[in-house]
């Protein structure tokens, strides 16, 4: 068939108006079945990249699993499928209106009786397969919701081994539901921050969320740990900081693993669009792009463990895989992969230098480092895109970066702020001592092998 | 006293060396218990994420034999060869008198019940 590209489409276009008959399949209906056919492909990415990103929520569960006691353990997972849960419904009932519009309980994402009619004449727009992705709405939903449980896991490694589940649970529901929705959509969506500045103006841009998921979710971490305090016995009486060893290495492991895998669905979806050849190729530079960032962080992360401590801390690289992670989720289609490399290294290095700092200098405990890992790592993700991304500014960065943390930071605050006065959010010494597997399961983890 | 009791705190890892050349000397039985304790060698401190943290007691081995008294040089010998390092914190051997020994399935006595 001799028939160029174009007139193929136009065609295609054409054929959308009047619908062929019943005889012949004409080049109309050939186009019209590789829309049906596109939308299902876009559709179905999208689809099994969120369902990578929710199994991320098995590696926060694993990692957290592993980094806190043996009497804690039961509590931490609770809290994670607890928060999962938590995230999904809130997200449903008003945080997809709030970030992206369309009505509170979803109401009109099954699309409705032109569903076909619109998708297809919304291609037929594009003329040509380059445009923007067109997807079902529903998958649209299902991705981003997993983020937000993603920002919400972050927050419950800091706060381990001391917090009550139910406040706990309780400020899952306004970050969820409001915290996060309201600076999603100042970020991904383009609304104006309560109309003074457009951050897409300024020359924000954060690809797949170093600083709308991650750095939010450590931000609304430290507001809690800093209303929380430390774990008892974590400093000594002249507030040397003592070693608090994790139960489980291999759970961490394993968490770390998982986490590594599903942030293919999370940088990897963001793309948004598989189905042409640009897209499938920049699909195909951010997985590469993701995995050795991680690499680099890792790699750096336990050389700097070894020059610092002497000895090759696990738990030091793992924080490093996931620091190189969090760095290049903020541009990872851009950088060549050695740059990407070499961000994930950086990020290696920080968050081993940043750990040690908050926890010796700060004087703030954070078990699992996700502060650090999520916060200090998604900052600088953040001002490395315009590095290798030239519509993006230092400034739109820093004011965006800013604008995410305050807003985050601030409302966490005052939210936990508020829990405490009315319920509390710790655990009584005793309690904390007895380990809160007992005190708010009533079970534990390991019921033949734990050790206080 | 014609029986001996001997304790000995010994590294873990020695174990094995230390009851194969007991079972190479005659001796026909031993009691090991896991412990934990310091002597000279003190605890040390190990570092996690970069804090540091102090094992004050050290895994040990705990070896208990009780034989006839003129087998005790060989045994402390044996013990001390077989347990050696040369290295701070080998352990340590206690020797001690025994007045009386009883087999409890056929309640033989003294010498008989070793």
């Amino acid at each position: 068939m001799k028939t160029s590209f174009k007139t193929l489409l136009a065609l295609g276009a054409a054929g959308l108006a009047a619908p062929a008959l019943a005889q012949e399949p004409t080049v109309a209906d050939v186009m019209t079945n590789v829309f049906h056919l596109q939308y299902a492909m876009d559709t179905f990415y999208f689809l099994v990249c969120g369902a990578l990103v929710m199994w991320m929520a098995a590696g926060f569960s694993m990692l957290e699993a592993g980094l806190v006691r043996g009497k804690n353990t039961a509590e931490i997972l609770t809290k994670n499928v607890a928060l999962f849960s938590i995230s999904c419904v809130m997200y449903l009932v008003c945080g997809y209106a709030i970030m992206y519009g369309g009505g509170i309980f979803l109401s009109g994402i099954e699309g409705g009786d032109t569903l076909v009619e619109d998708a297809l004449g919304a291609f037929a727009e594009q003329a040509d397969f380059t445009g923007d992705s067109v997807y079902s709405g529903a998958s649209d939903f299902f991705f981003q919701v997993v983020f937000v449980a993603t920002a919400m896991s972050i927050v419950s490694g800091a706060v381990a081994e001391r917090m009550k589940l139910w406040a706990f649970l309780a400020f899952a529901i306004v970050m969820t539901g409001f915290i996060y929705p309201m600076e999603g959509a100042w970020t991904w969506n383009g609304d104006d921050v309560f109309g003074m500045y457009n951050l897409g103006d300024l020359g924000f841009s954060d690809f797949a969320g170093s600083g709308i998921v991650h750095m939010a979710g450590a931000a609304a971490a430290l507001a809690g740990v800093l209303l929380l305090g430390a774990r008892k016995g974590k400093y000594g009486p002249n507030g040397e900081p003592r070693a608090i060893p994790g139960a489980n290495l291999p759970l961490a492991t394993l968490g770390t693993l998982i986490l590594w895998m599903g942030w293919f669905g999370f940088n990897g979806g963001s793309v948004l669009k598989l189905g042409d050849i640009a897209n499938a190729n920049a699909v195909a530079m951010v997985f590469l792009n993701t995995n050795t960032a991680a690499a680099g962080g890792a790699i750096a992360a336990i050389i700097v463990s070894k020059m610092m401590f002497g000895k090759a801390d696990l738990t030091m690289l793992l924080n490093g895989a996931l620091a190189g992670l969090v760095v290049i989720t903020a541009e990872p289609s851009t950088p060549t992969p050695l740059l990407a490399t070499l961000f994930g290294a950086a990020g290696g290095v920080l968050v081993v230098l940043s750990i040690t700092t908050l926890d010796r200098v700060f004087k703030i405990d954070d078990p699992v480092g996700a502060i650090s890992v999520h916060g200090v790592c998604g900052l600088l993700g953040l001002l490395l895109v315009p590095v290798t991304n030239g519509d993006v500014t230092f400034f739109g960065q820093i004011v965006g970066a800013l604008t995410i943390f305050v807003w985050v930071f601030g409302c966490s605050l005052i939210v936990w702020g508020i829990l405490k006065a009315v319920m509390g959010i710790r655990v009584s010494e005793e309690e904390e001592y007895e380990g809160v597997d007992l005190v708010e399961c009533g079970q534990e983890a390991y019921p033949e092998f734990v050790s206080k | 006293m014609t029986m001996k009791f001997i304790t000995a705190i010994i590294k873990p890892f020695k174990l094995d060396e230390v009851r194969e050349a007991l079972s190479a000397i005659g001796v026909q039985g031993i009691t090991v218990t896991e412990v934990k304790g310091f002597g000279r060698q003190k605890g040390h401190t190990e570092l996690y994420r970069g804090a540091e943290y102090v094992v004050d007691f050290l895994p040990k081995v705990k070896i208990e034999v009780a034989i006839r008294a003129d087998m005790a040089e060989q045994v402390i010998e044996t013990i001390e060869k077989s347990a050696a390092t040369g290295k701070i914190g080998d352990g340590k051997i206690f020797v001690f008198d025994v007045e009386q020994v009883i087999r409890i399935r056929t309640g033989e006595t003294g010498t008989d019940a070793l």
